[in-house]
């Protein structure tokens, strides 16, 4: 009856296979390291914000008037309330931290070449979304760092010559950051943008069972069905969906069911987040000040301006490199460029090498100097922008930029050392 | 590589702990959150002293009583002296307008007041009032100068002065200020009065975080089970990683 019944659905709707191509045999390196767990937890983070947002949105009240009032109301008066709202909170951050060690992995073994770009892209637009959805979000409470850190960032949007002053109009849907604003920020970043999102991610996890899973090493797993490579017993041991033997064309080699083998080994990862994560939450919410601003707990005040504005911690890299030039609109194209640069790389690098571990020591150096000029730029986005500070914002960026250049330059030509043939 | 990497986490991680340090120095206030009678006590003085000008209009009287082991009708009796109900909020029936013309800025909602400025910072404000005969109320702040607050504690601690010592100073004798000392005139001396602020922050602290005492005790038993989980999760994947080792 059971089988029957599925039969049915799978000749309408075949799942089972989908689920075999996509899950239970599809094709995934057997050398994944610590470093590819932070996709999964992404997804993971992403259903938390969800999750504990649909229940948030139950009390939240999204007016210039309620806001501030509703989110005392939700700490205080609705049964775990404080909960959800910190695993809200804390989650925010923990977006940011995993996408950043995500998106580093993918630079270290060259994630983003050929084949791949498009996989790149659409994490990039991804980033771009969160980033909005993460701005947006942090209005919604309107207290005081909500209130002056949208100030500063939609300011950026009016230095664009001509037509910043009416965007800024057109962003706000008021001459300053009032209840208008707020609304609109609410439909955007309980609907819209999760919806983009959701759609982007759906995609970015489609391009990548399309191209297939990169590793440590960089090099295919999937090889050519010419005798060049055969398959060991071991490799022989698995069955993978026929779609990616591409009708015999090709022979996959050191590969292994994402499910079970990556499924538990996520979970294990998961474990380990969660340890971290719940920490954070039910010890330390506020996250030394930088999860949730002390201002914040203030209800915004237009006439009251903090006497020191920093943006949350993910958007400081960003916003130390908008500061370090003197010009207001070319810092602001000099911080768009940041970003722009990051989603170039598959043709700014013109290596044909993807891993670390097989690129040459230039390669590693330069790699290394992004790591110490993002962070850099991170701790000098909090601080304030005066004197050794600006200096210094103006010399890692120099080197953040850099490392783009650099890499153009090097990577053409790069001596690299040679690749095994089987993942080691 | 991995090595390099994990310091560069490391190094982001302490960026966390750094925060602009306030100008002057706090003194670390001397709090315990399970500490139910000096919360009550903390209560008494914020309803007897604060509420006056400064609500909490986030926090229920209901909740209180309730966290503070504080029974209803005993709260009621002495706690409560307008004939609110018991689920209603601390407020008081100043209007912004008003405190904002008696005082020159309205007296803030103090609710939050411990997660905005840190109890630390409290417990050394509410210290430093010191006699200013140029300020409006006689007082001024070492913490917050020029504020416009009177001394409302003074009953207790007395008007404290700033007291000078004459001392020799490169071989000239000089006046060099030593700190704040009171004129002994109020009703509890230094030590009691230390002790009387830290309840009155102690009880700010909890009114910032009501859920906080909660937080850890369930957090604790989240951790335990993750730790198990951990475990388990551990176990499971070595288990079916056999197969490709």
């Amino acid at each position: 009856m059971f089988k029957n019944l599925m039969s049915w659905i799978e000749y309408r709707l075949p799942f089972m296979d989908k689920m075999n191509l996509h899950v239970m045999q599809y094709p995934a390196p057997k050398n994944f390291n610590f470093w590819y767990f932070f996709g999964s937890l992404a997804m993971l983070v992403l259903v938390n914000q969800i999750l504990t947002g649909i229940w948030l949105t139950m009390n939240y009240v999204p007016s210039a008037e309620g806001a501030f009032a509703s989110v005392e109301y939700i700490m205080r008066d609705v049964d775990y309330g404080w909960l959800l709202r910190y695993m809200h909170s804390t989650g925010a951050s923990a977006f940011f931290v995993v996408v950043y060690l995500h998106m580093l992995r993918g630079m270290m073994y060259g994630s983003y070449q050929k084949p791949r770009e498009l996989l790149w892209i659409f994490g990039m637009l991804i980033f771009l979304v969160l980033m909005a959805e993460a701005f947006m979000g942090y209005l919604l409470p309107w207290g005081q760092m909500s209130f002056w850190g949208a100030q500063v960032i939609i300011g950026i949007f009016g230095t664009i010559p001509f037509v910043g002053e009416d965007l800024t109009l057109w962003i706000r849907g008021d001459y300053v950051i009032s209840g208008a604003t707020l609304n609109r920020f609410f439909a955007l970043h309980v609907i819209a943008l999760p919806l983009v999102l959701v759609i982007l991610v759906f995609l970015h996890i489609m391009a990548l069972h399309e191209v297939g899973s990169n590793n440590p090493d960089g090099i295919d797993i999937k090889k050519d069905n010419d005798g060049s490579v055969v398959q060991t017993e071991a490799d022989k041991k698995f069955t993978f969906h026929q779609y990616f033997t591409r009708g015999g064309k090709k022979i996959i080699v050191d590969a292994i069911p994402f499910h079970p083998y990556y499924t538990v080994k996520d979970l294990l990862g998961v474990a380990g987040f969660l340890l971290i994560f719940a920490w954070v939450i039910f010890f330390f919410p506020e996250g030394g000040g930088y999860f949730l601003e002390p201002p914040n707990f203030e209800p915004a005040n237009a006439l009251k301006t903090p006497a020191h504005i920093a943006p949350v911690w993910y958007f400081t890299p960003f916003y130390a490199i908008l500061r370090a030039i003197p010009h207001p609109f070319m810092g602001a194209v000099a911080m768009f460029a940041a970003i722009v640069a990051l989603a170039l790389l598959p043709w700014l690098d013109r290596g044909r090498v993807r891993s670390i571990r097989y690129r040459s020591g230039l390669h590693t150096a330069n790699l290394i100097n992004f790591c110490i000029s993002f962070v850099a730029l991170g701790v000098l986005g909090v601080l304030p922008a005066e004197g050794i500070y600006t200096l210094l914002a103006q010399i890692f960026s120099f080197t953040y930029f850099g490392f783009f250049i650099l890499l153009w330059f090097y990577s053409k030509n790069e001596k690299t050392k040679p690749l095994p043939v089987r993942l080691t | 590589m991995m090595k390099n990497l994990f310091s560069v986490i490391a190094l982001v991680a302490s960026s966390w702990a750094m925060a602009a340090g306030p100008a002057v120095h706090l003194d670390k206030a001397p709090i315990d959150l399970t500490d139910k009678a000096s919360l009550q006590n903390g209560a008494r003085l914020f309803q007897n002293y604060c509420l006056g000008c400064h609500q909490m209009q986030y926090q229920r009287y209901s909740r209180t009583f309730s966290d503070l082991d504080i029974p209803e009708e005993v709260g009621m009796e002495n706690l409560m002296f307008t004939g609110e109900k018991v689920g209603d909020h601390i407020t008081n029936n100043m209007s912004a307008k008003d405190g904002e013309k008696w005082f020159g800025a309205t007296p803030p909602d103090l609710t939050n007041v411990a997660r905005v400025r840190g109890p630390d910072w409290l417990y050394t404000y509410l210290r430093s009032f010191y006699a200013d005969p140029s300020r409006p109320f006689g007082v001024n702040n070492e913490v917050f100068p020029l504020v416009g607050m009177p001394h409302v504690l003074q009953e207790l601690q007395g008007m404290p002065y700033k007291a000078y010592e004459t001392r020799l100073v490169d071989g000239e004798s000089k006046e060099v200020y030593v700190g704040l000392s009171t004129d002994g005139s109020g009703e509890l001396n230094a030590e009691e009065y230390d002790r009387a602020v830290a309840d009155l922050v102690n009880y700010l602290e909890y009114v910032g975080e009501p859920t906080k005492l909660e937080a850890r005790e369930l957090g604790t038993k989240v951790m335990v089970f993750l730790l198990i989980f951990f475990v388990l999760a551990y176990l499971l994947k070595k288990e079916y990683w056999k197969d490709v080792h």
